[in-house]
């Protein structure tokens, strides 16, 4: 709709755009000039150009080393929290009562582990991942497993993995709950008509129809995954090692701990063009695929 | 008071939706935009309205020119095609609401709502919420409302189209008399021919954002100036076939020959179109005078007044309509007849020339 | 193919101890014959939705009946009715090609592949979808998309009904003809029990053999179009069916007469003893009413105003308190005030209470 143009309106956004201006694109110039200089913070800038760049993706160099391995933990964490989060997402969903009162209660107990703040679900995995007084690694080192996420690597990652799973499914699932709500019942009906079994059923019906949901719970789960910080932090630190370390965990330590402020820009300038890029391909998948228009001329007669 | 659109155009993202369009609408008047799908109308009707501006031309109310006023400021009011009725409020209510806007006494407003009640026969649900009542009787909320705010423009835009076929018909028996009774400008767009000539008054034929022909819907109806013309304003659809006159006698396309009588008889040499609408066709055989035609019938639809016959006929599709309850079997090869005084005559260029005297 | 029989069959979404007025479905016995091609009109809310999705499983009836071809199918589920549906809107699986689409029931089944391939082939010819075996059904219009839907109700060999429930509603107007045809050929070539769902009177009258008229939840009458229109055996269905409806007005009848406003018509038959307590009106269409000039042995009316329908016109006139439609013959000029009404007394009928009275010739 074409409303009556009204050039009064720009007066009112300009305060936001000030306050914008000042808190992130000021501080992003800055990222950006620091990325290209040598410096500890200390106010002394020596020129370095595109060096740190150039470093970052050498593997032979400290930096890159550092880089490129907790890039490809981070890709290998996406992945399989996907692999797992998706199809228990689905199945939660499929599980999930279509009407009556049990479906207010199933949706609150979902949404819960959504609510907690991050910091707290990694508080909340780090007791009780602990052998003495936690309840999950005290019980199964009863059993006769040897559990310990501080020494263990595949421990820890377990643990963070879990961890995310138990945060996270419950975002999929109420997504993908609100894909199978909006399918009309003719086509449970047809279905039946047709003799369709369940897996038939869910093959040709529901999966299709979750299409779209799924794609941004996808992108959603990725996105949030591939710049997770708070929960293995809190739990691992980054270890045992550098085992659990992400990237978001290793720029923290360069420009945190060593005050390497001149690499930690460059990374983190480099991390975020990541992302932006594989958002950008996501949009332009999920653009494309919602355009399955049907033809209009000379279909059918 | 009396709405003027002077050479309106509108282009939306490159593509022109109305162009050059000039139309006056006087007061006490009522003027069906008639016209298939994407025509125009809903975009005439929104430059009208104020809700969109014209990208060239102008507005003119009273002869004030109000392009870019904004619509809130005009004395406008709308019915869509879709029920647009205030949810959560009775019907009361919701015809009450412009008027509570418009900070009216409360006699006042319990006066203007029963009166539009009454008209609509509204009474007995006053209390209710819309979503309680039937399709018919939200919609007759909806021109209540529109109605009860006094606007001196009300515009309809196919407001009969989302209801069951009697409903429609019912309300659209009743329109006529609510019109009437208002006084304002009434513009009401529809699909349907035959929705133009119930309602009477001016009719402006559109077609691809222009506007064809404009007048008294009765004389656009029987003298339609172009072919087009003659298309929008048939339903069902117009039958066409060619004809080359030559020496005295009409050569029919796909074959037949007859002697140039009736309408054909004025006409010069060279190319025509004629046009001839369902009960201009005859079922018939052997009538002294009449052009007969060998035709093979695809489907009889059945009204149940009205039985149509959709034929095939040299590769062209024709409608007949018979009176009654007809069933021909697909594939039945049946003799329609043509009087030549009694069709549309277009020539090379697609202008009139030649029309039925009116009966 | 099957014979079906609802025998007091009748449904109330409000449990089963509800009052019978307010069922959705009262109850009714009737029989629809093999083959048949049957339309059930009304307007919304009649329960002629509630009617199909009885016969078609959904909902199971609060009491009564439902047989196919003499067995009792009453307790059976959906799936093992074998019946075939058309929705309002297409269904289709969208990650399959039209041909996958069509083979879905009988895959389901477990019938061998070279039988699948060869049904598929047959009603997808029958259909004219052939051309779009291979292409990804969604990306086919409307009416395409219905027929695909249809084409899977028909191709199990064993189907024993087909039900469409509105199946127009979403197709173009200028398409419509097209498919109501397509399913009316398709009826004649394979012979198969077809059930219409339809507000539609068009759509009912072109493509049902025998049309049953429902109005609040009761069958008013079934019959064919053209006795419907000729002699309709409530006033619901002479309103209904016919545009203009019929025109209903109260009158006094004894014998071979009826007397309107003290105005005397005589009528085709003897009515003798007409109940004395119920409403007695006669109905007569306003294609077998005319208007003419006002004289001492007609009818007088007052004209409200002329509908100029291009093909036909029609005079509204008020007798006394009601209002009535009259047919203008073609050339005559219509007084300013009073007319007179002319009937035509073979098609003027009688009813009481709303229903038909047949006279004695």
């Amino acid at each position: 709709m074409d409303k009556t143009i009204n050039q009064k309106a720009w007066f009112l956004v300009l305060p936001v755009f000030l306050v914008v201006a000042f808190s992130a694109i000021l501080p992003l110039m800055t990222v950006v000039n620091y990325s290209m200089q040598d410096t500890f913070g200390n106010n002394q800038f020596f020129w370095n150009g595109v060096g740190w760049f150039k470093e970052l993706l050498d593997p032979s160099t400290d930096l890159g080393g550092r880089f490129l391995a907790s890039l490809g933990r981070n890709l290998l964490f996406s992945a399989i929290i996907l692999a797992i989060e998706v199809p228990l997402g689905i199945v939660v969903a499929l599980s999930m009562p279509r009407d009556g009162w049990t479906v207010a209660v199933c949706l609150v107990i979902l949404a819960l582990p959504l609510l907690i703040p991050w910091n707290v679900v990694g508080t909340i995995w780090q007791i009780f991942g602990r052998p003495d007084i936690g309840l999950l690694g005290y019980t199964l080192n009863g059993l006769g497993i040897d559990y310990n996420y501080v020494s263990n690597e595949f421990d820890a990652w377990a643990t963070v993995v879990v961890m995310d799973v138990w945060h996270w499914t419950s975002l999929v699932a109420l997504l993908c709950y609100a894909g199978l709500k909006s399918i009309p019942d003719a086509y449970y009906q047809a279905a039946q008509i047709d003799g369709a079994s369940r897996w038939a059923v869910f093959k040709a019906i529901q999966l299709p129809k979750m299409n779209r949901v799924l794609l941004i719970a996808v992108l959603l789960r990725f996105m949030d995954s591939f710049m997770i910080y708070t929960e293995p932090f809190v739990v691992t630190g980054g270890g045992p090692g550098n085992s659990t370390t992400f990237v978001s965990i290793e720029l923290v330590k360069i420009a945190l701990g060593q005050f390497d402020l001149g690499k930690a820009a460059a990374l983190s300038l480099v991390y975020n063009l990541i992302i932006l890029i594989v958002c950008w391909i996501f949009y332009t998948v999920m653009t494309n695929a919602g355009a399955d228009r049907p033809e209009k001329q000379g279909a059918a007669s | 008071m009396s709405v003027t659109l002077e050479h309106v155009t509108r282009t939306v993202d490159g593509v022109p939706t109305i162009r050059d369009v000039s139309l006056t609408l006087e007061r006490g008047t009522l003027s069906v935009l008639l016209g298939p799908t994407l025509s125009g109308k809903t975009s005439i009707m929104r430059l009208l309205a104020g809700l969109d501006k014209p990208t060239t031309g102008r507005v003119l109310v009273d002869g004030n020119d109000v392009t870019g006023v904004d619509v809130r400021r005009r004395s406008v009011a709308m019915v869509y095609q879709q029920f647009i009725n205030y949810p959560s409020l009775t019907v009361y209510e919701n015809i009450a609401s412009p008027l509570r806007v418009q900070g009216r006494p409360r006699e006042e407003i319990d006066r203007r709502v029963q009166e539009a009640a009454k008209l609509l026969r509204l009474e007995p649900f006053l209390k209710r919420t819309p979503l309680q009542l039937s399709g018919g009787q939200q919609q007759r909320t909806a021109i209540a409302r529109a109605l009860v705010k006094g606007a001196d423009l009300v515009l309809l835009d196919e407001p009969l189209a989302n209801l069951d076929y009697k409903l429609r018909e019912e309300l659209r028996t009743e329109l006529p008399r609510i019109f009437e009774a208002s006084g304002a400008i009434f513009v009401y767009a529809t699909t349907e021919p035959s929705e133009a000539l119930l309602l009477g008054g001016n009719t402006v034929c559109m077609w691809q954002g222009q506007v064809l022909q404009s007048g008294d819907t009765s004389k656009v109806y029987r003298q339609p100036e172009t072919l087009r013309v003659a298309q929008v304003f048939s339903d069902p659809p117009l039958n066409i076939v060619g004809i080359e006159k030559k020496n005295g006698s009409v050569q029919y396309a796909g074959g037949i020959q007859a002697p140039a009588t009736g309408l054909y008889a004025q006409l010069s040499d060279g190319p025509y179109r004629v046009g001839f609408r369902a009960h201009q066709l005859e079922v018939a055989n052997g009538i002294a005078g009449r052009h007969a035609f060998h035709a093979t019938v695809t489907v009889t639809e059945i009204t149940g007044s009205e039985s149509f016959v959709h034929l095939n006929r040299d590769a062209s599709n024709w409608v007949a309509v018979l009176q009654g309850v007809h069933e021909y079997e697909p594939g039945h090869v049946l003799d329609a007849v043509l009087d030549p005084d009694n069709v549309f005559v277009f020539d090379a260029a697609d202008r009139l020339v030649a029309a039925p005297r009116s009966s | 193919m099957a014979r079906i029989d609802l025998v007091d069959l009748a449904h109330s979404y409000g449990g089963n101890d509800a009052a019978l007025e307010s069922y959705a479905l009262k109850p009714v016995t009737m029989t629809w014959r093999q083959g048949g091609a049957y339309a059930l009109l009304g307007p919304s809310g009649c329960g002629k939705t509630t009617l199909l999705n009885l016969i078609s499983g959904i909902v199971t009836p609060s009491r009564g009946k439902i047989l196919f071809d003499g067995a009792d199918i009453t307790p059976l589920s959906t799936q093992k009715r074998n019946i075939a549906q058309v929705f309002q809107f297409p269904v289709i699986y969208d990650t399959m090609t039209v041909g996958q689409n069509l083979a879905f029931p009988l895959k389901n089944r477990g019938v061998a592949k070279a039988e699948v391939e060869a049904r598929v082939k047959h009603i997808a010819d029958l259909l004219d979808l052939t051309p779009y075996l291979g292409r990804k059904a969604t990306r086919l219009t409307a009416d395409a998309k219905q027929k695909i839907s249809l084409g899977r109700g028909l191709v199990r060999s064993d189907v024993a009904a087909v039900l469409f429930d509105e199946p127009l509603t979403v197709i173009d107007p200028e398409l419509k003809w097209q498919l109501r045809s397509k399913l009316k050929a398709l009826h004649r070539e394979l012979d198969l029990t077809m059930i219409y769902v339809t507000h539609d009177q068009t759509e009912a009258l072109t493509f049902a053999d025998t049309v049953v008229v429902m109005h609040d939840g009761r069958v008013v009458q079934s019959g064919t179009p053209a006795e419907l229109f000729d002699k309709p055996a409530h006033t619901f269905v002479g309103y209904f069916i016919g545009s203009p409806g019929m025109n209903i007005v109260p009158a006094v009848v004894s014998g071979h007469e009826a007397r309107i406003d003290g105005h005397v018509i005589g009528l085709h038959r003897n009515y003798g003893a007409l109940p004395a307590a119920a409403k007695i009106e006669i109905g007569v269409r306003p294609e077998f009413v005319h208007v003419a000039a006002p004289a001492s042995g007609l009818l007088s009316a007052t004209i409200e105003r002329i509908d100029d329908l291009g093909r036909v016109r029609f005079a509204r006139v008020r007798i006394g308190d009601a209002k009535f439609a009259a047919r203008v013959p073609p050339g005559f000029s219509v007084p300013d005030n009073d007319v007179g009404l002319v009937f035509d007394p073979a098609h003027v009928h009688v009813y009481a209470d709303s229903r038909l009275v047949e006279g004695v010739a």
